[in-house]
């Protein structure tokens, strides 16, 4: 299957061992996409690596972006204004909110649900939107830099994020009429692609997948970042972990979101929206792993430096590859049908998988 | 790790409290160049705030988990530093798959994070392949580092982690390190006839596979 079928998300190809038409082996072949973001890296200074991380997982830029600048001032021992995190986190939720809702249209198209696709994109439009009003880039946003932000909230942003809160929450029970009680829906998804706690975990898979599967690990939580520690809100867990639980954890997340957008509009603190970095980074030699919950999962940066400019190595650990690997556990036993069903559950970016 | 990062860049590294002498060192990392050439003012280095002692960011680590894992393993622990507040431990190559499995079943790191390496060319091991595991019931992470010379293997620790398996073919790929007893060690991202290894430091990025882009893309270079 693929590299080129429209259910692949991207150019996946998928090796399948069949037994009529049930799967009984699997094999990805991944590698596309590969742009060598990691060498690319060695040979430029930090700022200038920046805009690269958004081009991984293209469709969640804001969040790669944000684990990126933070990893980095780790590494500089400095800390971004409280206003700055306050932003961060605001657009950051609205990226999750957005990434989610492509999931779900897309998801939903492949399982042969047409409608939900454009009421989905109907909303990620709106978030899209307040993007490109605050950094004018709709996908690939840059919205932030090493040490805080470049640009200022402009004027009407919390009115804007208000207004699309305040709509969101009827939109989501929209989606779910369509879905949640749809036989067909029901039964294309449940006790599909089950993953156990234990296989989640060996597996190294992060974000709603593990979650879905039982186990309650946010990194929002267990080592907040950003301005995490301020708002309240809940990790919606699964319990059986197949596709279906994996579509009411994603669901209840987009609820989290909202709530959190709307606790941090409501105090954003004044105060300057860059901290005390230089024009030029040179961070002191050492290294650094910081990671953060992007929609997708757990996204990390490990980064090396030598005390130059340049940083001597920067690694990135992408959530879709990692969850990608337990494609195989998940698709064994199943229909050829399901196998689509199972790519879509486990909302990867070829981007971000390649690298 | 602390060794090497210490020759190219000297002010850096961690002096511990330099008594408050009239000489500040002569490049401060913020590079204050006015401070002590100045005969002009004799009275600003006695200033307390002047010359700031270097950051300590490294750190030996000595805690009751680093004690622990001493009495066990004893000389296979290299080294055990903290590096900016994150916990790093070096140890022997050779015992890294019963290591891996003294952490995830006895120390509860059940999750490996992350398995990378890092190519340091001018060292006599130039390999080090990082392991980043997490344990949920602690809500810890640690850094296991193991060195390797060229040609020299690196034990597999898919039996441990079976999320490694992706992880060391990609180190496989990119730098050319040999992780035994892998069940099927072959290259990832790159295509199988690919010659070199993008990311060990003497790669260069304007020689790469010249043969394989003319080959398959019928262009001169890729660059």
């Amino acid at each position: 299957m693929g590299p080129q079928h429209p259910s692949t998300h991207g150019v996946l190809r998928v090796k399948l061992k069949l037994d009529g038409e049930r799967v009984i082996g699997s094999e990805c072949i991944i590698g596309y996409l590969h742009r060598g973001v990691e060498k690319i890296a060695e040979n430029r200074t930090y700022q200038q690596f920046a805009p690269y991380v958004d081009r991984m997982d293209y469709v969640a830029a804001v969040s790669s972006g944000l684990g990126y600048c933070e990893a980095v001032e780790k590494l500089l021992v400095v800390e971004a204004p409280p206003r700055a995190r306050v932003i961060r986190t605001i657009l950051t939720e609205l990226q999750r909110i957005a990434s989610h809702l492509l999931w779900l249209g897309t998801h939903a198209l492949d399982i042969g649900a047409l409608t939900p696709l454009f009421y989905c994109f109907r909303e990620r439009e709106e978030i899209l939107k307040i993007f490109e009003k605050y950094c004018g880039a709709r996908l690939t946003t840059h919205a932030f830099r090493i040490g805080g932000l470049q640009y200022e909230a402009y004027d009407t942003l919390e009115k804007d994020v208000e207004r699309f809160c305040k709509d969101f929450e009827s939109r989501i029970v929209e989606y779910e009429t369509l879905l949640t009680q749809n036989r067909i829906w029901i039964g294309r998804t449940k006790g599909v692609g089950i993953l156990t706690a234990a296989d989640a975990i060996a597996f190294g898979v992060t974000g709603p997948v593990l979650r879905a599967s039982g186990v309650k690990w946010d990194i929002r939580k267990a080592m907040p970042y950003a301005a995490y520690d301020q708002y309240k809100f809940e990790i919606p867990v699964g319990t059986t972990g197949d596709t279906y639980d994996r579509y009411l954890v994603r669901m209840e997340e987009m609820r989290q979101s909202r709530l959190i957008c709307l606790q941090a509009i409501e105090n954003i603190p004044s105060g300057p929206i860059m901290g005390k970095v230089g024009k030029v980074l040179k961070p002191p030699p050492g290294e650094v792993y910081h990671a953060i919950e992007a929609p997708k999962g757990e996204i990390g940066y490990y980064i090396v430096s030598d005390g130059t400019v340049q940083p001597y190595r920067v690694h990135i650990r992408p959530p879709s590859f990692i969850n990608l690997q337990a494609f195989d556990r998940m698709v064994r036993g199943h229909l050829v049908a399901d196998v689509v069903a199972i790519i879509g559950t486990i909302d990867i970016v070829l981007g971000e998988v390649d690298r | 790790m602390a060794d090497e990062s210490k020759e190219p860049k000297p002010p850096h590294v961690p002096t511990g409290d330099k008594p408050a002498s009239s000489t500040p060192p002569v490049s401060t990392p913020s590079g204050k160049p006015a401070d002590a050439s100045e005969p002009a003012a004799p009275r600003k280095p006695p200033a307390p705030a002047a010359p700031k002692p270097p950051v300590v960011l490294q750190t030996p680590l000595d805690n009751e988990f680093v004690t622990r894992f001493r009495a066990k393993f004893g000389a296979a622990l290299l080294q055990a530093m903290e590096d900016r507040k994150q916990a790093i431990l070096v140890v022997e190559r050779a015992r890294l798959m019963e290591i891996a499995l003294h952490l995830r079943d006895d120390e509860k790191f059940d999750m490996l994070s992350d398995l990378t390496a890092v190519d340091w060319p001018k060292r006599d091991k130039r390999f080090e392949v990082v392991l980043n595991v997490y344990s949920f019931a602690k809500n810890e992470r640690l850094r296991v580092k193991v060195l390797a010379a060229d040609a020299e293997e690196v034990p597999s620790v898919v039996g441990v982690w079976p999320t490694a398996n992706w992880q060391e073919r990609e180190v496989f790929d990119m730098f050319g390190i040999v992780f035994s007893g892998h069940p099927d060690l072959k290259r990832i991202l790159l295509p199988d006839e690919w010659q070199g290894y993008p990311l060990r430091k003497d790669y260069d990025i304007l020689q790469q596979d010249a043969a394989w882009v003319r080959e398959n893309l019928g262009i001169e270079s890729g660059q």
